[in-house]
């Protein structure tokens, strides 16, 4: 049924058609309005034989889902930013157990310093914890994308996060395709653990493993992982059939395969992306954009394959290594391989920096002239950056660097309007 | 695709009415977006608000930066911000205020809009007289359903009563009539 609706309320309703056993959520800041609308649905009776458990951290929100999931329930909570740093030894634990939990990851940056807006930092200091990490570009794929998310935690008995753009995304009102309850209940059967806490067949579930054995468990981790590649494939096909549209699967192409300039990126900025690509692509530019929906597993053949013939390869995204830079970037130049395609890394959007039209033209403009240097960050204010490296290497105390900055900037301000 | 970008104060109904709007288009059957500008949220503090309506799928994730309307629910922010950037050259204007456009400084940034298409509307005072809040939003989108044919009077009080059920949906329905009326000049 179409609705317009807003993207956190489209991810609980299509959670809730999901049949949740038990909902664990620590519902302060960072939050999204996902588990509130949850939380409602449960009191209301609409989502029915569900345990709505109101914790005291995201890192008890977490370690509630591991012990509902190992006594066979299917399990859901969601957190952001700060929360999930919180969580993250249960984060850890969950994959490690391999316990079928979905999570929602409604993207933002990490402090400090403070900042409560949009980038994927913190889904990226999660990209080894070993769950499957599914980026999602556009509300009505958040809302399919939970419902492939149980189907393929529970095939994979690994846990699925499924990463969306905080604000952007969760904020944003906007049409549904919203699907019913028979046509999810033919895609996602009842959950049938691997394994399961049962007091007349004790097992024990997070046994210690030493050396002799612990690198064979984390093997069968990463062969996992590599075979969710299939998976993820097979079940966007059968959602396809079942749901009528195509949600996607690992990538997502536009104009990709046969364009000499390939953008690559994660999430929703590829709807921005996709409006300055038709304009050069109206103009006779060769360019044409790939977005990764899955970033755990990595995709890493497939990729290779899509961008070995271009000329170019652009990398833009929302997160940075310091000391290195752009992480996709990396997972780029690795599924290249031994193709020597230049890339340039893009780093861009931090921290809710709004990546415009105008912004991405005059990017784009440079990078299929190869005028780009091989790392960029969009609209830096470098003579900021340049007064505050003065001020630290003029040797006296010159003070914390943010609020430097912001002083700065707001003297700015005030000499224009003055 | 139209473009709206809604200036007001914490506490207005900037976020709400933008999400109004979109239902309100949504129920047209038109393709709608909305979305807030994400600052800290607090009483008082100035909060933007975005919609976008268009007869496609809309893909655009930035900010409005060219609005073809600018609704003020609060004209004390005229002195604060530069409200009109980006503005297209036939777009609309609908600013809450008493005043007139000379009184708020604003004559000539208005001027050579096309006729129609810049209003004022006591929209705070018709608020307290049909919902006893100072929150201008349904009045003013009623008063655009009045300004232009993208919005329809009766899809924005089914917005409306959606957003606010019962006899608060009532009475803001009543409220955007009235401001609707008043722009038609049959009120």
């Amino acid at each position: 049924m179409l609705r317009q609706m807003e993207g956190s309320h489209a991810v609980a309703e299509s959670v809730a058609l999901c049949r949740p056993r038990v909902v664990a959520c620590y519902p302060i800041t960072p939050q999204t309005h996902i588990v509130e609308h949850l939380g409602m649905l449960v009191k209301r009776g609409d989502l029915a034989d569900c345990e709505y458990i109101n914790v005291e951290s995201e890192f008890a929100a977490l370690s509630a889902c591991i012990g509902a999931s190992a006594m066979g329930a299917r399990t859901y909570t969601a957190t952001a930013s700060q929360g999930l740093l919180y969580m993250m030894e249960a984060v850890y634990n969950t994959a490690g157990l391999g316990l079928p939990v979905v999570m929602t990851l409604g993207n933002r940056a990490i402090g400090a310093p403070i900042n409560i807006w949009n980038d994927h930092s913190d889904a990226m200091a999660a990209q080894n914890a070993g769950w499957i990490q599914l980026f999602v570009e556009t509300n009505q794929q958040a809302v399919d994308v939970h419902i492939q998310a149980f189907r393929l935690a529970e095939t994979t008995s690994l846990p699925v996060m499924v990463c969306m753009d905080g604000f952007i995304l969760t904020h944003a009102h906007e049409r549904i395709d919203m699907p019913d309850q028979a046509q999810v209940d033919r895609f996602l059967p009842a959950f049938e653990p691997q394994q399961m806490l049962d007091p007349d067949n004790p097992v024990t579930i997070g046994a210690m493993v030493g050396p002799e054995a612990f690198t064979e468990v984390r093997y069968l981790a990463h062969h996992k992982q590599l075979e969710a590649l299939g998976t993820i494939e097979e079940q966007a096909q059968e959602f396809r059939d079942i749901f009528g549209r195509d949600s996607g699967g690992l990538v997502m192409s536009h104009f990709a395969e046969d364009a000499e300039t390939v953008v690559v990126t994660l999430g929703s900025v590829i709807g921005t992306i996709k409006s300055v690509i038709s304009e050069l692509r109206d103009r006779g530019e060769s360019i044409g954009a790939l977005t990764i929906r899955s970033m755990r597993p990595f995709p890493k053949t497939r990729v290779g394959r899509m961008l070995k013939n271009a000329r170019r390869v652009v990398v833009l995204e929302k997160a940075m290594a310091a000391g290195i830079g752009g992480i996709l970037a990396q997972h780029v130049r690795w599924s290249l391989g031994t193709y020597s395609v230049p890339i340039y890394s893009v780093i861009a959007g931090l921290g809710g920096r709004p990546i415009t039209r105008p912004s991405l033209r005059r990017l784009l403009d440079r990078a299929v002239k190869d005028q780009l240097e091989l790392t960029h960050f969009l609209d830096l204010n470098i003579e900021e950056v340049d007064r505050e490296l003065v001020r630290q290497r003029s040797g006296a105390l010159s003070g914390p660097a943010a609020e430097n900055i912001l002083r700065d900037i707001g003297a700015l301000r005030a000499s224009k309007t003055g | 695709m139209f473009q709206v970008r809604i200036h007001g104060r914490g506490g207005q109904g900037v976020v709400s009415a933008s999400q109004m709007m979109s239902v309100a288009a949504f129920n047209q059957g038109l393709h709608a977006q909305a979305f807030p500008s994400f600052g800290s949220e607090r009483m008082g503090a100035p909060v933007t608000a975005f919609v976008r309506i268009d007869e496609a799928p809309i893909e655009l994730r930035e900010p409005v930066l060219d609005p073809d309307l600018l609704i003020v629910q609060d004209a004390t922010l005229f002195g604060a911000l530069d409200l009109f950037s980006g503005l297209t050259q036939t777009g609309y204007v609908l600013v809450n205020s008493q005043q007139s456009l000379r009184d708020l400084g604003i004559e000539d940034a208005v001027r050579s809009l096309p006729a129609g298409h810049v209003v004022t509307i006591a929209a705070t005072e018709l608020a307290w007289q049909y919902l006893k809040r100072p929150t201008p939003n349904s009045v003013l989108l009623g008063a655009f359903a009045a300004m232009s044919d993208w919005l329809e009077l009766a899809a924005v009080e089914q917005a409306i009563q959606e957003k606010f059920p019962g006899k608060v949906g009532d009475a803001n329905v009543a409220a955007a009539r009235a401001a609707f009326s008043s722009i038609n000049g049959d009120g």
